[in-house]
């Protein structure tokens, strides 16, 4: 989509990551998060023109579960709302989406969700073909561990180089105040670990997440009043592959490799990428498909692999983009979200700060 | 094709779905519910309208603000709408015809819904003044109220419950 | 939550499901010729509504596999097995299911593979109980 207005990241926040959270529910983690990102911003949610959430009822176990997570918005007098049963990234496209009619200046884009209430992986099953596929319960972690056996067999790829990806994401998660596995891990020592999903070790899995992350886009001179440095988005775009695993190339990501040329990933040099992917090898799928060398800092926050809050985790790579362009550390970033089993559904955004 | 004509019917395949969770009720549900196990209705108060929450889940959804404190409301007040209910359904635990209803409790602005029990279904109206029947044993569930009954006062005024419709 | 969805399953899967009721494997030829198993309504790169059905074999070749240790509820077997995408003699695409092969060390990418059925006859997913290695 060609695009008229110049839209910006202006703010960001997010909740620490936990593996569960046993005294808090859903709206109680998304309040202080919205709180924290309107005083940032220094906006009330009456300056704010559009409001869009991405979630999953499923996760909560509740219909129209994210109806209830606007106590914490506290929509009142009424506002213009909108949702996604997708990760939030997707909700953020949504309002920059909106934003491009020209009749509002910003949006407030929020996404949450615990994973620790219900089995994640029987309830990102419930995703799939309920004909073909459902029956047989094919978990998450099963049709990751299909497509990595696939990258396996195919050139090049080893078993070292997914204990690479975990080791470093691990280590980058150190700098992470918000990450929930961080440390020092030695890839031999991964190496000797027993397989959990063969040919996956428990390592390349991501963890299970309970959190919640928000951010204010702001447009033209908006985004100027905001902050003194936005985060521009450059470009936007997603893409979506077949549902069936057996007829798609699972050693690729054609889907995200479309969206980067529609988003201009090449048109410039990359400082950093934060790219979504919950398991180990999905990061080197992405990394080829987005065309991205090994100068590129790739996921300096951890990435899903350090903290994995379902639905909010495609917008914290966003935000792990937007916040270290607003702060100087980068110029110029790519965020990439995924949905869908083994990579189905890619979304790129290219950010970039003013020179 | 005639209207009365009816489609052939395709192959239907069942698809059972079961999904367990284990919920938690948050901090402001989980200290109602405490409450409800000793026998009383608690609300929280919100610091920008001053509005009552009973059965509080923890934020204003007007304000967008954590409610707090811990007020309790009396088990009796006012009936402001209820339905009867005439249709069975799958799972329904009380006998029809019944009466279901909010109950605005005497200092809250928000009602509970519960059942309107020991009052012919002809006379269940607004303006009732109704008490809570509680159950013998309590827990912290909504079941620990076993339902609402008259209490014998002359019917509320509307004026009185007119904003909580 | 729980709940039984009842799901009309229009013509395509109406008439794979008869076939696997009937022991027979099929698949739908796509718009570039290629065989799709198990078929769908439209290809799925063109988008073209589908309509030649092909008989394949009930064995075939594994394209990918991954190895399960502790079977989780509602999986075609409760004792460790592979998921499998099986590529069926005459098809293109690879279907997936499980491979009752009793140890890891059986799987490999590429082994010969072929349906378990069961005695059910039912026009469902249900007909089949799993794949196995071919004997031989």
């Amino acid at each position: 989509m060609s695009a008229t207005r110049d839209i910006a990241v202006v703010a960001t926040a997010q909740s620490p990551a936990i593996r569960k959270d046993e005294r808090r529910n859903e709206v109680e983690i998304l309040m202080p998060v919205v709180h924290d990102l309107r005083e940032k911003a220094g906006l009330t949610q009456e300056d704010i023109g559009f409001t869009v959430s991405g979630s999953c009822d499923y996760l909560q176990g509740q219909a129209f579960a994210f109806v209830t997570a606007l106590d914490a918005i506290g929509p009142w007098p009424p506002i213009d709302e909108s949702h996604v049963e997708m990760d939030g990234a997707w909700a953020l496209y949504e309002a920059w989406t909106r934003l491009q009619y020209g009749d509002i200046d910003t949006a407030l884009v929020y996404s949450f969700g615990k994973s620790s209430p219900g089995d994640i992986r029987r309830i990102l099953t419930l995703q799939l073909d309920p004909y073909y596929l459902v029956p047989l319960w094919p978990d998450t972690i099963a049709m990751a561990a299909l497509q990595a056996r696939a990258l396996l067999d195919s050139d090049g790829v080893t078993e070292r180089d997914l204990a690479e990806v975990v080791a470093r994401s691990r280590k980058n998660a150190k700098d992470n105040p918000n990450a929930q596995l961080k440390g020092d891990v030695d890839v031999e020592a991964l190496l000797k670990e027993p397989e959990y999903l063969s040919p996956l070790r428990k390592h390349d899995c991501p963890p299970i997440t309970d959190g919640a992350a928000a951010v204010i886009l702001a447009a033209g001179d908006r985004a100027r009043e905001v902050t003194d440095r936005p985060a521009w988005i450059r470009g936007i775009d997603h893409r979506i592959e077949p549902h069936s695993l057996g007829v798609r190339d699972l050693t690729d990501s054609p889907s995200t490799r479309k969206a980067a040329e529609e988003a201009g990933v090449g048109n410039g040099k990359v400082d950093i990428a934060e790219l979504h992917a919950p398991f180990s090898h999905q990061e080197i799928i992405l990394k080829r498909a987005l065309g991205l060398g090994d100068d590129v800092n790739v996921n300096p926050s951890g990435g899903a692999l350090a903290s994995n809050a379902v639905m909010a985790a495609g917008l914290l790579r966003i935000i792990e983009c937007a916040d270290r362009i607003m702060s100087g550390q980068a110029n110029r970033a790519v965020a990439h979200a995924t949905s869908g089993p083994a990579l189905q559904q890619n979304l790129v955004a290219v950010l970039e700060g003013d020179n | 094709m005639s209207v009365t004509e009816e489609e052939p019917q395709g192959t239907i395949v069942e698809r059972p779905i079961r999904l367990d969770y284990d919920y938690t009720a948050g901090t402001a549900q989980s200290r109602f519910l405490k409450g409800i196990a000793q026998g009383k209705i608690l609300g929280e108060k919100c610091p920008v309208c001053g509005k009552v929450y009973v059965g509080s889940r923890g934020s204003c959804p007007t304000d967008g603000v954590a409610t707090g404190g811990e007020i309790e409301v009396p088990s009796k007040g006012t009936l402001t709408t209820f339905c009867v209910v005439n249709v069975q359904f799958a799972g329904q635990s009380v006998e029809v015809p019944y009466a279901s209803g909010y109950i605005l409790c005497d200092g809250a602005d928000i009602p509970l819904m519960g059942l309107v029990q020991e009052v012919p279904i002809e006379e269940v109206r607004m303006g009732l003044r109704v008490e809570a029947v509680w159950a013998d044993e309590l827990g912290p569930t909504l079941n620990s109220i076993k339902y609402w009954k008259p209490t014998g006062e002359p019917d509320a005024d509307y004026e009185t419950y007119r904003h909580h419709l | 939550m729980e709940y039984t969805y009842t799901r009309s399953v229009g013509p395509v899967i109406e008439r794979f499901f008869a076939g696997l009721g009937e022991h027979r494997m099929q698949g739908i030829k796509g718009s570039d010729g290629k065989v799709i198993v198990p078929p769908v309504e439209y290809d799925p790169f063109t988008g073209e509504t589908l309509t030649e059905f092909v008989d394949v074999g009930d064995a075939g070749t594994v394209t990918t596999w991954a190895w399960v240790t502790d079977p989780r509820p509602g999986q075609p077997l409760d004792k460790p097995f592979a998921w499998a995408l099986v590529k069926l003699d005459g098809a293109d695409t690879g279907m997936l299911h499980a491979v009752d092969a009793g140890d890891q060390s059986k799987m490999s990418t590429g082994m010969r593979v072929r349906v378990r059925w069961t005695d059910d006859n039912v026009p469902d997913m249900g007909s089949i109980a799993c794949f196995e290695p071919e004997a031989g």
